[in-house]
C-alpha cells in the first residue's frame, strides 16, 4: 500500500496575490457613499450621483486591483467597468423616452373622446379655454389613426406584391443574370434612401403621372413604399434561399411545373419568415413622419379617401401639434394631444412586433409526432 | 393506366410558368423602372435651381451658398452622433455577446433593439420636451468654464435646442443599428481563435483585443457607416430638437440646420423656385447618403473573403 | 407498367465542362439495375439525365438519346415535366414536405398539378402507394400528421410512395440509403425487391454490397482523374460483374482496390 503525502497548504499558490470576492462590492458602497457626499456639497441630483458614483467605483476598483494584482488585470477589470457602463448608458435613453412617454401621454390617453374625435373645429380659443378655465381638453386622434391604418395598408398592399414577386425572381429564376444583379443593387440602393428623399420621389412620382401639387393619403403610401419594398424584398430572399432545395427537386422529380412548384411547396414552406418580415416592415414604416409630411399634407378633420385630400397620420399629428400648437399661447393642451398620439404610437408598434414574432410561430412548419 | 405519350401539349400547365416568371421579371422591372423614372424626374426638377440667378435662391446668393452651411450642418449632427454613438455602441455589443450571463444575452438583445423600434418622431419629441431642457444648464456650464473654445462659445441657449442636443438624439437613434450589427458580428468570431488567447492565460479582455476586436474590425467600419448613412437622413430628431439658424462654430448655441430638417420645414408651404431649390436638397442629401451606404457595402464584400464568418 | 431504357451515345455537359463521356446502355424493364463506382465519376449526373432533373442546373445540357420504350426523351417538343412524370426519382436525403401531412406528402403528384379526384380515389391511392412501400401499418393511424414526425426510414419510404402514387414507368433512386441506418437500409431494399415485380428500378449507389443484394444488372463507371468526363467502363449480370469481370479496373474497384 503505498501512501500519498498530499502537500496542505493553507492558501493555493493559484490564489495568490488576487483581490478578495468581495471587492467590488466594497468599492461600489464606497464609492456610492463619497458620491452622495460630493454631491451633497454641490447640489444634490440624481443623475450626477449616478455618475460621479460611477467614475469613482471605476477608479477605486482598477486602482486597487493595480496595486494588487498587476496592470494586466488592472486592464481586464477597467474593460469590464466600461462594457458595463456602456450597456447602462445605453439603457438609459430607453428608460427615459418609455418614461416620459408614459408620463406625458397618459393624461392625453384616457381623456374621454381621444380616440374616438378628430380635431375638426378645435380650435385656439377652446384650448385656451381648457387652460384657463379648466374646461376638458377637446380634440382627438381619430382622424390620424384611420389616416395611419389607410396609408399603412395601402402601402402594404403595393409593397408586398411587388416585394414578394421581386424576391422569387432574384431566387428562382434570377441565377446570375446581369438583370438579376442590377436589381439587387439597387434595392441595396432603396434601403439607403433617407425616409424624405423618398417623399419626394413620390411627390415627383404623382407629378408625372397625375399633375402638379398632388398631396393625398395614396402618394403618402406610395413613399412609404419606397421604404418598405426593399425591406421585403431582402427578408423575403433570406426565407426562400432557407427553404432547401431538395425540397423544390422532389417536386420536379413528381412532375410538377415550376411554378406550382413555387406556389405550393417553396412559398408556404418559408411563409412563417415572409410574413413576419412583412409585420416588421409595417412596424418601421408606421413611425415615419417625414414621407408622409411632404406628400400628404397634414389635415385636422377625418378622411375617408385615400385618393383625395390632406390625410393626417399619427406621426405627422404629433409632429404638427407640437411645432404648431393649436393655440400659441397656450400650447399645454396640444402638448398633451401630441404626447397621448406618441403612447398611441408606440403601443402600435410594440403590438406589430409581438404580431411578427406570433405570425412566425403560428406558420412555421409543424414538426410534431 | 395513365397515357404515356410523352408529346402530348399540356397547353395550361407550361404556359403557367411564362406567366408566372413573366410577373416575377416585371416586378423586378418595376422597381427599376420607377427609380430610374423618379430620379430623373428629380433631376429635372431640381435644375431650376442649379441655374437659376443668384438673388431669387434664398439667402439671395445662389444655390451653392445655400446649400453649403447647410450640408456642414448635416455633417456635423451626423459626426456627434457618431462620435457617442460608436464606442457605446461597442460597448454594448461586446457586452451582450462576451459579458452578459449566456441566458440574459438574447434577451438584452431585444432591449437594445426596443431602441430601433421607436418611432423617430418620438425621438424628436422627447429631445424637445425632456433632454433640451434637462442640458440646458450643462451647457451654462461648458460656456462658463470652457467657453474659449470655438464650440463651447457662450451665451449657451436658454432651451437648450441645439445641434449638439440634436446630435445627441441622433446617437440615441443609430445605437441600435450599430450595436445590433457589431453583435452579429462578435457572436461571429471563430471559436477557435479565442479558445487560443484564453489558452495562452489572457484575461478576457486581453482575449477580446486579440481575437474578437480584429476578426470584427470590417464589420465594425461598415456598421457605423451605415449608422452614418441613417444620421445624415434622419429629418424628426432635428426638425423638433434644433431651433435652426445660420452656420455658427458654437454646439451649444442655437443655429446650424440639416437638410432633412430643412426641406422638411418648408416643403409643405413651398412653391415654385423653392420646391425646385429643396427638391435639389435633397438629391445632394441623395448623393450623400448614396455614397456613403455603398462604400459601407463595398467594404462588407471587400471583407467577406477574410472575415472567416462563412 | 413498366418500359425499358436506352441509352445511345449519350453524352453530358455542364455549360462547356464534359461531365459524363458516351455512355451506351440498354436497361430492361421489371428490373433492377445498380450503377456503381468511385465518388465523382458521374453516375448520379448520369442518372439525372434519365428524368431530365440535370437541367435544373443551368447550363446543364446532354448530346444523344434517352429511349423509353422507343420514344426519345430529348426528342423535339418533348415537355421535361411529362418525362418526369413517367420517370420518378427518390433522393439521398428524405425530404418529405414539411407542410403536408402524411396524406398529402403521398397526394403531392396529384394535388401540386391540381388534378382532380374525389376523395375515395384518393383515399384508395393513398393506401395502395403505402402499402407499395411497405409503410401502411405503420402510419395508417396517423395520416393526417405531418410527414416530418417520422423516423428517416419511413420518410425515405414515404418519399417511395410519393414517387409510387404518381403511377410512373420507372423508378430511379439516388443514393437512396446513405443517409439511413442499416435496419432501414434493410427494409428498404427488401421494398426494392418487391418493386421490380412492377417497375423498371434504376439505383445508385456506393455500396457495393447494397449493389451485389439488389440488383440483377450492374454499371460500373469510373473517372481517369480531376477534370476528366466519367464513362461507362463495364455493363452486365451482377453475379458476373462481381466475380468475374472482364475489365481490369471494374475487378480493381470490385475487390476493394481502389475507390
Amino acid at each position: 500500500m503505498t501512501s500519498t503525502m498530499t502537500p496542505v497548504r493553507k492558501r493555493s499558490a493559484l490564489t495568490k496575490g488576487q483581490l478578495p470576492k468581495a471587492a467590488p462590492y466594497i468599492v461600489l458602497v464606497l464609492a456610492l457613499v463619497v458620491g452622495a457626499a460630493i454631491l451633497a456639497l454641490a447640489g444634490f441630483n440624481a443623475f450626477g450621483w449616478g455618475i460621479v458614483s460611477a467614475l469613482l467605483f471605476t477608479a477605486g476598483l482598477v486602482g486597487w486591483s493595480a496595486a494588487v494584482e498587476g496592470s494586466r488585470k488592472a486592464k481586464d477589470k477597467l474593460a469590464t467597468c466600461l462594457v458595463v457602463g456602456a450597456f447602462l448608458v445605453a439603457l438609459l435613453p430607453l428608460i427615459s423616452v418609455i418614461w416620459t412617454v408614459l408620463v406625458k401621454g397618459l393624461p392625453g390617453l384616457v381623456d374621454p373622446g381621444f380616440l374616438n374625435t378628430s380635431m375638426n373645429g378645435v380650435t385656439g380659443a377652446f384650448d385656451n379655454k381648457s387652460v384657463e378655465e379648466g374646461a376638458p381638453v377637446l380634440g382627438g386622434i381619430y382622424h390620424a389613426l384611420i389616416g395611419t391604418v389607410q396609408i399603412t395598408l395601402l402601402a402594404t398592399v403595393i409593397s408586398v406584391p411587388v416585394g414578394l414577386l421581386t424576391s422569387i425572381y432574384l431566387v428562382e429564376y434570377g441565377e446570375d443574370r446581369a438583370l438579376a444583379r442590377a436589381i439587387t443593387f439597387f434595392v441595396d440602393v432603396m434601403t439607403g434612401i433617407p425616409s424624405i428623399v423618398a417623399g419626394l420621389f413620390a411627390a415627383a412620382f404623382f407629378f408625372v403621372v397625375v399633375g402638379p401639387g398632388t398631396k393625398t393619403g395614396a402618394v403618402a403610401a406610395v413613399a412609404l413604399s419606397v421604404l418598405m419594398i426593399p425591406v421585403v424584398v431582402r427578408s423575403s430572399e433570406e426565407m426562400l434561399k432557407i427553404v432547401p432545395n431538395e425540397l423544390r427537386e422532389a417536386a420536379y422529380a413528381l412532375g410538377v411545373r415550376k411554378w406550382r412548384t413555387i406556389l405550393k411547396v417553396v412559398i408556404p414552406t418559408a411563409i412563417s419568415g415572409i410574413a413576419s418580415g412583412v409585420t416588421l416592415a409595417i412596424a418601421r414604416v408606421i413611425g415615419e413622419t417625414a414621407p408622409i409630411l411632404v406628400t400628404a399634407g397634414f389635415a385636422t378633420s377625418i378622411n375617408n379617401n385615400v385618393f383625395g385630400g390632406w390625410m393626417a397620420s399619427l406621426p405627422t399629428f404629433i409632429y404638427t401639434q407640437i411645432l404648431n400648437p393649436t393655440s400659441p399661447s397656450n400650447p399645454g393642451p396640444s402638448d398633451q394631444r401630441a404626447w397621448g398620439a406618441a403612447l398611441v404610437l408606440i403601443i402600435l408598434v410594440m403590438l406589430l412586433n409581438l404580431v411578427a414574432r406570433l405570425v412566425a410561430r403560428i406558420f412555421a412548419p409543424k414538426a410534431g409526432r | 393506366m395513365t397515357s404515356t405519350s410523352l408529346t402530348k401539349p399540356q397547353g395550361a400547365g407550361r404556359a403557367g410558368d411564362k406567366v408566372f416568371s413573366g410577373a416575377t421579371l416585371a416586378a423586378g422591372c418595376l422597381i427599376l423602372a420607377v427609380l430610374f423614372g423618379v430620379a430623373l424626374f428629380l433631376v429635372v426638377q431640381a435644375i431650376p435651381a442649379f441655374t437659376a440667378p443668384a438673388e431669387d435662391i434664398q439667402g439671395g446668393k445662389g444655390f451653392f451658398a445655400y446649400i453649403w452651411p447647410i450640408v456642414i450642418g448635416t455633417l456635423i449632427a451626423a459626426l456627434i452622433a457618431l462620435v457617442i454613438a460608436t464606442p457605446v455602441a461597442i460597448g454594448v455589443a461586446l457586452f451582450i455577446s462576451h459579458y452578459a450571463p449566456r441566458r440574459l444575452a438574447s434577451g438584452l438583445g431585444y432591449v437594445v433593439d426596443l431602441l430601433a423600434a421607436i418611432p423617430s418622431v418620438v425621438y424628436g419629441a422627447w429631445g424637445a420636451a425632456f433632454l433640451a431642457k434637462e442640458i440646458a444648464p450643462a451647457y451654462d456650464w461648458l460656456a462658463k468654464n470652457l467657453g474659449w473654445l470655438p464650440i463651447f462659445q457662450g451665451p449657451a441657449s436658454a432651451t437648450g435646442k441645439t445641434i449638439l442636443t440634436a446630435g445627441i438624439v441622433l446617437a440615441v437613434m443609430v445605437l441600435p443599428i450599430i450595436t445590433s450589427l457589431s453583435r452579429e458580428i462578435f457572436l461571429q468570431t471563430p471559436k477557435l481563435h479565442e479558445e487560443a488567447a484564453l489558452a495562452l492565460g489572457a484575461t478576457r479582455w486581453e482575449m477580446i483585443r486579440v481575437a474578437v476586436l480584429p476578426f470584427g474590425r470590417p464589420g465594425i467600419v461598415s456598421a457605423v457607416m451605415l449608422g452614418l448613412g441613417r444620421a445624415l437622413g434622419e429629418t424628426m430628431a432635428v426638425a423638433l430638437v434644433l431651433s435652426s439658424g445660420a452656420l455658427t462654430a458654437s454646439l451649444i448655441q442655437s443655429g446650424n440646420q440639416t437638410i432633412a430638417a430643412e426641406i422638411a420645414l418648408n416643403f409643405p408651404e413651398a412653391s415654385g423656385l423653392k420646391v425646385s431649390t429643396l427638391i435639389a436638397a435633397g438629391l445632394v442629401l441623395f448623393v450623400i447618403t448614396l455614397g456613403v451606404n455603398m462604400i459601407a457595402r463595398w467594404i462588407i464584400t471587400r471583407h467577406k473573403e477574410f472575415s472567416g464568418a462563412n | 407498367m413498366s418500359k425499358r431504357i436506352d441509352v445511345k451515345d449519350l453524352n453530358v455537359y455542364y455549360g462547356k465542362f464534359l461531365a459524363v463521356e458516351d455512355v451506351n446502355i440498354n436497361i430492361d424493364a421489371k428490373s433492377v439495375t445498380a450503377f456503381i463506382g468511385p465518388s465523382g465519376c458521374g453516375k448520379s449526373t448520369f442518372l439525372r439525365t434519365l428524368n431530365r432533373m440535370h437541367e435544373v442546373i443551368p447550363g446543364a445540357r446532354v448530346e444523344g438519346e434517352v429511349l423509353l420504350d422507343g420514344d426519345n426523351l430529348y426528342g423535339p417538343g418533348v415537355d421535361p415535366v411529362t418525362v418526369r412524370s413517367q420517370i420518378g426519382m427518390v433522393f439521398q436525403r428524405p425530404n418529405p414536405f414539411p407542410t403536408m401531412s402524411i396524406r398529402d406528402n403521398v397526394l403531392a403528384g396529384v394535388k401540386l398539378n391540381n388534378k382532380k379526384i374525389s376523395k375515395g380515389e384518393a383515399d384508395s391511392l393513398v393506401e395502395r402507394s403505402l402499402r407499395g412501400a411497405n409503410l401502411w401499418n405503420e402510419v395508417k393511424d396517423r395520416l393526417g400528421k405531418p410527414g416530418s414526425g417520422l423516423s428517416g426510414g419511413q420518410q425515405q419510404r414515404l418519399c417511395i410512395a410519393r414517387a409510387i402514387a404518381v403511377e410512373p414507368q420507372v423508378i430511379l433512386m439516388d443514393e437512396p440509403c446513405s443517409a439511413l441506418d442499416p435496419i432501414s437500409t434493410l427494409a428498404i431494399e427488401d421494398l426494392i425487391n418487391e418493386l421490380k415485380d412492377e417497375y423498371t428500378v434504376v439505383i445508385v449507389t456506393h455500396n457495393m454490397q447494397q449493389a451485389a443484394r439488389v440488383s440483377d444488372k450492374t454499371a460500373f463507371f469510373n473517372i481517369a482523374g480531376t477534370g476528366k468526363p466519367g464513362k461507362l467502363i463495364e455493363f452486365g449480370d451482377t453475379h458476373t460483374i462481381f466475380s468475374n469481370p472482364t475489365v481490369k479496373a471494374t475487378e480493381d474497384y470490385v475487390s476493394g482496390r481502389f475507390g
